[in-house]
């Protein structure tokens, strides 16, 4: 009680939440996927998921320390967007690769806006577009128990059957984080336990992009078929882990829904209409750049004023 | 010729069309996959900006001012169209590979605003380094863009493979997104190199305005909103003496006018004493 009496300015009441705190929850949350995902598939993956982390924190040590910026890698976002990074490059990338990678996602896409809470689309996944669009052929060789091949959402995109089960504990091949949907699914229950994110974009975007599977998907309401697209790809690793990124979402609640609704539509268009069997990493990166005009039409109405009278007054005023 | 040195200085660094006035971006972005054609884009460019700035300037008291652009865009359209052929006939796979950038070279932003800006207001021989020197700026400028994309995109410098970086091609920066990140990336060493010039007391000129700070004779002046940027410095005088001189005879006119008649002379020194009135009446108010 002693503590709230304080005289002070304002704010007087404190939470405990601040940056590093929720980034160390996110990390949190990412470690059931991040466990799987060396088990699932060796050392080799360890160090991919070593090097991101590391070369992240360290170029926004460096490149704050060369333009003589406060110090900020205690908040912990750049090891957020390392491990973010990692889970989303396939566990046979060259070392190299996944530098250039994280240097990117650091400096050109967060640091050179302004740093963590300037930046317009999820670090993470810029760096993970760019390394896509640079290295087609190594991003996009997956292997599972040694063995070259497609991802489930590739055999699904030629016609092939696919063991769902497999899917959802995450037995197939695929980026390191994103094949095991329940191990993401444990993680998210984490975080909203935690209070970290809410479920309005996660479920929004699943519901849309379910809606959307069922009406051009060509399979009806087939659920064999539903459930691969759901736990196939980065779907669940983008919806509860980067969709929600609150730099790079929108903060009013309708604009939520709205941001959820374009990633649905974008992934299932993407992934139905377009050449590659996977698009949500596109398909979020688009939305980001929605987000500003998103949430400027849906600024809420504040309390005691209508929409009718506000244009009035503001012609009074002039 | 100090002053043809200063133009091709201008041109080069002070006010170099693709790093300082970023002009000209479109072929700037879309043609500097590689090196070559960076310089083949660049070297065309000031061609046709040297010839059509010399004709411009030849022709700068017979152009009606009301007509100008269309007669600057006959002049450019039709040297842009010798260079296109010559470069078909001899030069094919450069030709090939710039594409719809060489037409596109008519409706240049440094071309037309050279000659809005420069040409149109100066002599022949000054024309001719303006256009060099802006030429040359634009060509490095392409050249540097280009050598940066073609050694991360493709390995390679002016076509020549480098060997050691076979295995390290990253083909984003051969993509459009490369071009913008480059460009960003050397803007801004720019202007570092800028900022210790003057941090080491070798300040460089300001930019001038949108091209020449010379608002006057700009038709987009009245919705312009870059005019705060305009600075007066030395540079100016020796376009100004055009638009200086005209007023003066007008206003000579007027005293003639107004020697002519008397009546007018003598209300204006009435309206001058009251004025003075006025003043002294403010002063003493003020004590």
């Amino acid at each position: 009680m002693s503590d709230l009496l304080k005289v002070s300015s304002s704010p007087h009441v404190r939470a405990k939440d601040d940056t590093s705190r929720i980034m160390l929850y996110v990390i949190l949350a990412l470690m059931p996927t991040t466990i799987f995902g060396i088990v699932n598939f060796g050392l080799r993956a360890l160090a991919l998921i070593l090097v991101c982390v590391f070369t992240c924190v360290i170029s926004e040590f460096l490149f704050e320390k060369a333009v003589g910026k406060k110090n900020t890698i205690g908040d912990f976002s750049a090891v957020v967007t390392g491990l973010l990074l990692a889970l989303n490059l396939p566990f046979t990338l060259p070392i190299w690769q996944a530098v250039l990678g994280s240097v990117f996602a650091i400096v050109v896409v967060k640091m050179l806006f302004g740093g963590l809470g300037q930046n317009f689309m999820n670090p993470a996944l810029g760096g993970r577009v760019f390394l896509v669009i640079s290295f087609a052929a190594t991003m996009t060789h997956f292997e599972y128990d040694g063995v070259a091949g497609a991802t489930p959402l590739q055999l699904l995109k030629s016609g092939e059957a696919v063991n769902t089960l497999d899917m959802l504990i995450g037995h197939t091949g695929g980026t390191i984080g994103e094949t095991s949907a329940l191990c993401i699914l444990i993680g998210a229950i984490i975080l909203i336990l935690l209070g970290v994110i809410d479920l309005t974009i996660p479920g929004v975007y699943i519901v849309t992009f379910s809606i959307f599977i069922i009406l051009f998907g060509g399979h009806g309401f087939d659920t064999t078929y539903l459930v691969a697209h759901l736990c196939g790809g980065g779907l669940m690793l983008g919806a509860f882990f980067m969709a929600t990124d609150y730099v790079t979402s929108p903060i009013t609640p309708s604009g939520k829904v709205i941001f959820g609704i374009c990633l649905g539509l974008l992934t299932g268009i993407f992934r139905i209409f377009g050449n590659s069997a996977e698009g949500v990493s596109f398909a979020i990166i688009f939305s980001n750049l929605l987000v500003p005009l998103i949430e400027k039409v849906t600024v809420p109405r504040a309390f005691g004023i209508t929409r009718e009278k506000k244009p009035k007054e503001v012609k009074a005023n002039e | 010729m100090n002053k043809n040195l200063e133009r091709l200085y201008n041109g080069l660094w002070k006010e170099n069309p693709t790093f300082v006035l970023m002009l000209g971006m479109c072929p700037t972005l879309a043609v500097t996959t590689s090196a070559i054609n960076g310089i083949g884009m660049g070297l065309s460019t000031t061609v046709v900006l040297v010839l059509s700035n010399m004709m411009i300037s030849a022709l700068r008291n017979i152009i009606p001012d009301r007509v100008r652009m269309p007669a600057f865009i006959v002049v450019v359209a039709s040297f842009v169209t010798i260079v296109q052929f010559l470069m078909q006939g001899f030069t094919p796979s450069l030709y090939a590979s710039l594409g719809i950038y060489i037409p596109l070279i008519v409706v240049n932003c440094i071309i037309l605003g050279r000659a809005e800006s420069y040409a149109s207001k100066n002599p022949v021989i000054p024309s001719m380094f303006d256009g060099i020197g802006m030429g040359l700026g634009f060509t490095v400028g392409l050249t540097l863009i280009g050598i940066v994309r073609e050694i991360l995109g493709n390995g390679s410098v002016f076509g020549v493979t480098i060997s050691a970086l076979n295995d390290f091609h990253i083909t984003l920066f051969g993509l459009a997104p490369g071009a913008f990140i480059v460009l960003g990336f050397l803007v801004a060493i720019m202007n570092v190199v800028r900022r210790k010039m003057e941090a080491a007391g070798k300040p460089l000129p300001a930019v001038q305005g949108c091209l020449s700070g010379d608002c006057s004779g700009c038709t987009l002046s009245s919705a312009c909103t870059g005019k705060s940027m305009v600075h007066v410095t030395k540079e100016e005088i020796p376009v100004d003496p055009k638009d200086v001189a005209k007023p003066e005879p007008a206003k000579d006119a007027v005293k003639q006018t107004a020697n002519t008649k008397n009546t007018e002379d003598v209300e204006k020194s009435g309206s001058d004493s009251s004025y003075a009135d006025d003043d002294i009446e403010g002063k003493e108010e003020n004590k």
